[in-house]
């Protein structure tokens, strides 16, 4: 067989759409599947075909009551409370320590930001007994602190990932600006910080990610059902032995993970670029 | 280097002169900076992390206060646990197969999309979109009910005559760890990412030579990509293993641990023993062996990259 040059980059083309297409598809099936899920008649629900039999999206409705008299309602509004707080927190206060490393001078500067490299790997789950057992010595079990202070207060990856950044903006401006009488901080707000917005992006996106699906610690630490977040209210939800209303779950299941997906649309590039540029996860 | 890091350059400026008000206000200035990561790091880790080695010393429950025991904890788990040494199996099992199969589709991929075609952002999005979603409770949700009997994974086996009858996927004892192994595999998106970038740095004059000597695709792969990509490799190696050795969620909203203790990873387990049942010094021990272990497994990993991960600068 004969090609010429053209018709061979045409046919590795459109092979290349049919296979990563189809995989693609494949990839993206479960997400699919739970968006029909959430449409069809709750009998039908756990089927393997995209297309509902007959629309219905009553499944919202009937999800969004909830359990235990509290609804969807509340469990949103928790979550986005626990996130968007956690997110605002940790952004500026990462920033302002990163700030701290690399633009001021002071004595155990070394130790402290070797300190913070040696724990970026320490696992979360290693001090979730001692922590428990402080939170309830403190007597913040039950409320919202033991959840969203330590996702608040600067985390080592992202302090060390804003570091990063901070270095690579030029020192002159940082002078420019103390020769006209501008203190540190006045460097960090107005200087610094408006710098650093694609990485306050980045790691904001993912702080919320990662606030929104939280679900140990609200699990440890929330007792009461009107302060549960989404992750919890879908897992008692969900509960096999107690649900029968697949339809209504799957619709709540779908509404859950539609903040990270439009967060994603929105800032696609951001998040793109922040993996490329950190290795965040 | 000092510049960076100033302390040196702080006892230097006063012994040069500089005024020791000065001097207490760049440090103050410079302690203020890093006061919410030091209160964070202080009351969230370094003090939990040290009473939690001390609790691991006690007999400590949820009812009680701790008395000291001396290695008692750790005595019993390395001789009278098998749920411990089940749990170590199990999520050794785990990462062995899931860290691998995750890397390989991630650099597979990263190799498709290397060359811009039509629509390769678009696809790039897709493939990245599982990721994001990691170990939200609405994947695990998803993927228990997609496995369960009744689920869409069974249609399409008997459907496709495949299988004769449905069976739970996420029930049966020898099939419920590959569930979640291929959760793991299917969230590949972020070290598909990490490798692009990877990639964009291979100089394209190492592939033109690597032609000139005749290689060919296989092997410039081989070669030229590989080599070069060993650094990348090993980045994605150890955050993707040290994240995997705790998968939490995902196995506690699938498969509970069971069927028959065959999906107990070790964070399960440690949360089971050390808080649903209240044995808080014991757990503080299971606690301390997994992080004694996985600094072990990192520093053997990073002992041995020299061997196989490979520099530019080395021997230049």
């Amino acid at each position: 067989m004969n090609l010429t040059f053209s018709q061979k980059e045409k046919f590795k083309n459109i092979l290349f759409h049919v296979l990563v297409g189809g995989f693609c598809f494949f990839m993206l099936y479960p997400l699919l599947w739970m968006v029909a899920g959430s449409l069809k008649t709750s009998g039908n629900a756990l089927s393997a075909t995209l297309w509902p039999a007959a629309m219905q999206f009553s499944n919202f409705l009937e999800g969004w009551q909830g359990f235990g008299g509290v609804s969807f309602a509340t469990f949103f509004r928790n979550s986005f409370f626990i996130a968007g707080t956690a997110t605002l927190g940790q952004i500026l206060l990462a920033s302002f320590s990163a700030f701290g490393f690399t633009r001021t001078r002071f004595i155990g500067q070394k130790f402290w930001f070797a300190i913070m490299i040696a724990t970026v790997l320490v696992p979360g789950q290693i001090l979730r007994i001692p922590q428990y057992i402080m939170f309830n010595q403190w007597g913040w079990v039950g409320s919202f602190l033991p959840v969203i202070l330590p996702q608040m207060l600067p985390v080592p990856f992202f302090t060390f990932l804003m570091v990063q950044f901070v270095r690579g903006i030029p020192t002159e401006l940082d002078e420019a600006a103390e020769i006209d009488g501008c203190s540190k901080f006045g460097i960090f707000f107005k200087i610094i910080l408006p710098n650093l917005k694609p990485v306050l992006v980045t790691a904001g996106i993912f702080r919320f990610y990662w606030s929104w699906n939280d679900f140990m610690t609200p699990l440890l630490y929330l007792q009461n059902v009107t302060k549960y977040p989404v992750s919890i209210a879908l897992k008692m939800f969900s509960d096999p032995n107690a649900i029968t209303n697949w339809g209504a779950m799957f619709a709540m299941t779908f509404l859950s993970i539609l903040p990270t997906i439009i967060l994603f649309i929105f800032f696609q590039r951001y998040l793109i670029d922040g993996v490329a540029f950190s290795g965040i996860d | 280097m000092n510049n960076k890091f100033g302390a040196l350059d702080s006892v230097r400026s006063l012994d040069a002169g500089m005024s020791k008000k000065k001097w207490i206000k760049e440090n103050l200035t410079g302690y203020i900076f890093i006061l919410p990561w030091l209160i964070g790091f202080l009351a969230f880790l370094a003090f939990p992390l040290l009473r939690s080695l001390y609790y691991s010393l006690t007999e400590y429950t949820i009812v009680g206060d701790p008395s000291w025991i001396g290695l008692r904890n750790y005595i019993e788990i390395f001789t009278d646990d098998p749920k411990f040494w089940t749990s170590l199996k199990v999520t050794f099992y785990y990462v062995v197969f899931a860290v691998p199969l995750r890397l390989a589709s991630a650099l597979a991929l990263a190799l498709v999309f290397r060359k811009a075609r039509p629509f390769t952002n678009f696809y790039r999005a897709a493939y990245y979109v599982p990721s994001i979603l990691g170990g939200s409770v609405a994947i695990s949700v998803i993927w228990r009910q997609l496995f369960s009997s009744g689920g869409a994974f069974n249609d399409f086996l008997v459907g496709m005559g495949i299988m004769g009858d449905r069976i739970s996927w996420i029930g049966h004892p020898d099939y419920a760890i590959w569930t979640i192994i291929i959760l793991a595999a299917w969230q590949f998106g972020s070290p598909m990412i990490i490798f692009l970038a990877g990639l964009k740095q291979i100089p394209k004059g190492l592939y033109e030579a690597a032609e000139i000597d005749g290689a060919g695709k296989i092997q410039q792969f081989f070669s030229v990509t590989l080599p070069l990509l060993t650094p990348v490799i090993f980045f994605n190696l150890i955050m993707q293993m040290v994240k995997m050795f705790m998968v939490f969620t995902q196995v506690y909203i699938i498969t509970e641990g069971g069927p028959l203790n065959r999906t107990l990873v070790y964070a399960v387990y440690l949360y089971r023993k050390g808080i649903s049942n209240g044995y808080l010094g014991y757990g503080s021990a299971l606690a301390w062996i997994i992080l004694v272990l996985l600094t072990i497994v990192t520093i053997v990993l990073f002992k041995t990259s020299n061997k196989w991960v490979y520099y530019e600068s080395e021997g230049e």
